[in-house]
């Protein structure tokens, strides 16, 4: 009997430590599934970053290696320098990526590197227990933001992707979200694109992923799912921001 | 014999790290040590290999990291208040059994300082300028010559133990010129490194990491690097000993050791017993140059070019079986051969107490 489904190639098989409805599985799945798809496991290096998905190198089932908070794209540039035909991805959080390593991924989109970053935010910092980030939303609270982020105390959200976007380096561009199958099956895509915009040699590609923290918001994974459709898109509108060729896709 | 050539250190160590087989540099602009990058963005190009200006020197220390792990011979420089924005990537580097090589042209301190050559990163070059219990392999050379030589062995070394190398040379050695022979090209032969992130063609994941969550998983990897920091203090300790019938020593390394020689040369002149210890290694420390002398040594003075850093290994190594003196200079001030002389005439005559 032919097989039609299981997990794919790129993903080992061991149980997840992420906490019940945390989308970070989804989207490990569909990095996974793109890798198997495009027949690159043999010649990918996955970059884990500090964070909840600090352990991501045992969950892919490719070459990793672990960076220091926010260093991901310095860590991503140096590996693919030094082997530019292989495929190279960096998979970060928003503390990660829009706090501490905001100098390195601007730079990283600058200077065009071929590499593919996926951006996981959900607003704060998971690992550490909840903690304010640039990407949180005004009025959210956070542990750090106990009576919901004020502009004129912690400053405004930062829509870093739209940022990186300006970067002519910067080859593919695109937010998604993961809170419902249709939008599921976007995010494919996109990873899919970013990859190929790699492959492809024509530059630096990111895909900012919505996502849920059920923990840390205080929320039940359902409750979660239309948090984030409620409150994040609104404000972190989806699409593809830039794209070989054009605009691509809204 | 080769051909000798006229260069200048900073340019002098680019040449030696291409005839070692370095494959990628990782630049960043800093005083004194701008001729290094300036010469590999010209050299390394044309040999095929990778030259990039990071944006800082935190992201070129984790571009090192990254080559580094990929398998690549990989090579940094700075000077002081950039190798100590390198410190959290250098820590990572070592807990990741990662080879590469990091230069430092030491400039005065602390905070900006200035940028004429000084010793004053002593402590943090051979004590972990880091967080965590790790080690560099650290060479402190005197001359341009000597600069190559242990660039070369730099990155034999790197490999050998799968762990970072630094050397701490001065603002005065990389800016000087002097007469140098490098080892002829495609002299290396690059060992292989199957642990390297390559991608997993043909064999299960590699994964180069510094996290063990668990305590004792930490503690044996500790106990694991330990064992190789002993390995490396057992078979690596480089030194020089001039004179080891003398009865008093000046220790010091670097610019500051060739200064020291000629003050001993002068106290000779005058009929005085002196002799010269010049490490090498900084880490591992040449304590057996001292059990050498030990027995008959009356008295060392210790010279830098900082507070008094590297004397408190030298107080280590004489274990209070001698007084151990101290003269330095800070701020970017080299000392004369007449102020290092006067200091040890004042402790040959007694009336100096340690």
């Amino acid at each position: 009997m032919k097989q039609l489904f299981g997990p794919p190639r790129a993903l080992q098989e061991r149980p997840t430590h992420y906490c019940p409805g945390c989308t970070h599985g989804i989207i490990h799945r569909l990095i996974a599934e793109v890798i198997d798809e495009l027949g690159v496991q043999e010649k990918t290096i996955g970059i884990a970053p500090v964070g909840c998905s600090v352990f991501a190198y045992d969950y892919f089932n490719v070459d990793m290696q672990q960076a220091a908070h926010g260093r991901a794209p310095a860590v991503a540039t140096g590996i693919k320098r030094v082997l530019p035909d292989r495929v190279v991805f960096a998979y970060q959080g928003d503390g990660d990526l829009a706090s501490i390593g905001a100098a390195e991924i601007i730079h990283a989109a600058s200077r065009g590197e071929k590499i593919t970053v996926i951006f996981v935010n959900n607003t704060l910092y998971g690992m550490t227990g909840g903690q304010m980030a640039p990407t949180t939303l005004l009025t959210q609270k956070t542990t750090t933001s106990p009576l919901g982020r004020k502009e004129g105390q912690h400053g405004f959200p930062l829509k870093i992707t739209e940022m990186l976007a300006l970067a002519a380096g910067a080859a593919y561009v695109a937010r998604v979200s993961v809170h419902n199958p249709t939008h599921i099956a976007r995010t494919r895509k996109s990873i899919l694109e970013a990859f190929k915009t790699q492959i492809a040699g024509r530059g630096f590609s990111i895909v900012e992923v919505l996502s849920t923290c059920p923990t840390n918001w205080g929320l039940s994974p359902l409750e979660s799912l239309k948090w984030l459709e409620e409150n994040m898109i609104p404000f972190y509108p989806l699409g593809v921001l830039k794209a070989p060729g054009g605009e691509g896709m809204k | 014999m080769g051909e000798l050539l006229l260069m200048k250190g900073n340019e002098a160590i680019g040449e030696a790290a291409i005839r070692a087989g370095c494959q990628a540099y990782f630049a960043y602009p800093i005083t004194p040590q701008n001729e290094l990058g300036e010469y590999l963005a010209r050299r390394m190009p044309e040999e095929s290999r990778v030259f990039l200006q990071a944006e800082s020197e935190v992201a070129a220390i984790n571009m090192v990291y990254g080559a580094a792990g990929a398998g690549a011979r990989a090579m940094t420089s700075s000077s002081s208040p950039g190798i100590s924005l390198k410190q959290e990537g250098i820590s990572y580097i070592a807990a990741a059994e990662l080879p590469c090589v990091i230069v430092n042209m030491v400039r005065g301190g602390p905070g900006l300082g200035s940028i004429q050559p000084a010793q004053s990163d002593y402590f943090q070059a051979t004590k972990g300028g880091g967080h965590g219990d790790y080690r560099l392999i650290v060479f402190g050379p005197s001359t341009i010559q000597e600069l190559v030589d242990l660039t070369g062995l730099a990155f034999e070394l790197a490999d050998k133990y799968r762990n970072p190398v630094m050397i701490l040379g001065d603002g005065a050695l990389g800016q000087m010129m002097e007469p140098v022979e490098f080892p002829a090209m495609d002299e290396v032969t690059l060992p292989l490194k199957p642990w390297a992130t390559t991608g997993m063609k043909g064999r299960p994941q590699n994964v180069i990491n510094s996290l063990h969550l668990d305590p004792e998983d930490l503690d044996r990897h500790n106990a694991h690097l330990q064992e190789k920091y002993r390995a490396i203090a057992r078979q690596e300790v480089r030194y020089e000993l001039e004179n080891q019938d003398a009865d008093y020593f000046l220790v010091a390394y670097g610019t500051t050791a060739r200064v020291a020689r000629n003050a001993m040369h002068k106290a000779q002149g005058e009929g005085h017993r002196v002799g010269l210890i010049r490490p090498v290694t900084l880490w591992p420390f040449p304590d057996a140059a001292f059990a050498k002398v030990l027995d008959r040594a009356r008295a060392f003075l210790t010279v830098e070019m900082s507070a008094g850093q590297m004397v408190e290994d030298v107080r280590l190594a004489v274990n209070g079986r001698a007084p151990v003196h101290f003269y330095g200079r800070t701020g970017g001030v080299i000392p004369s051969q007449q102020e290092i002389y006067e200091a040890l005439i004042k402790i040959i005559q007694g009336g100096e107490k340690a």
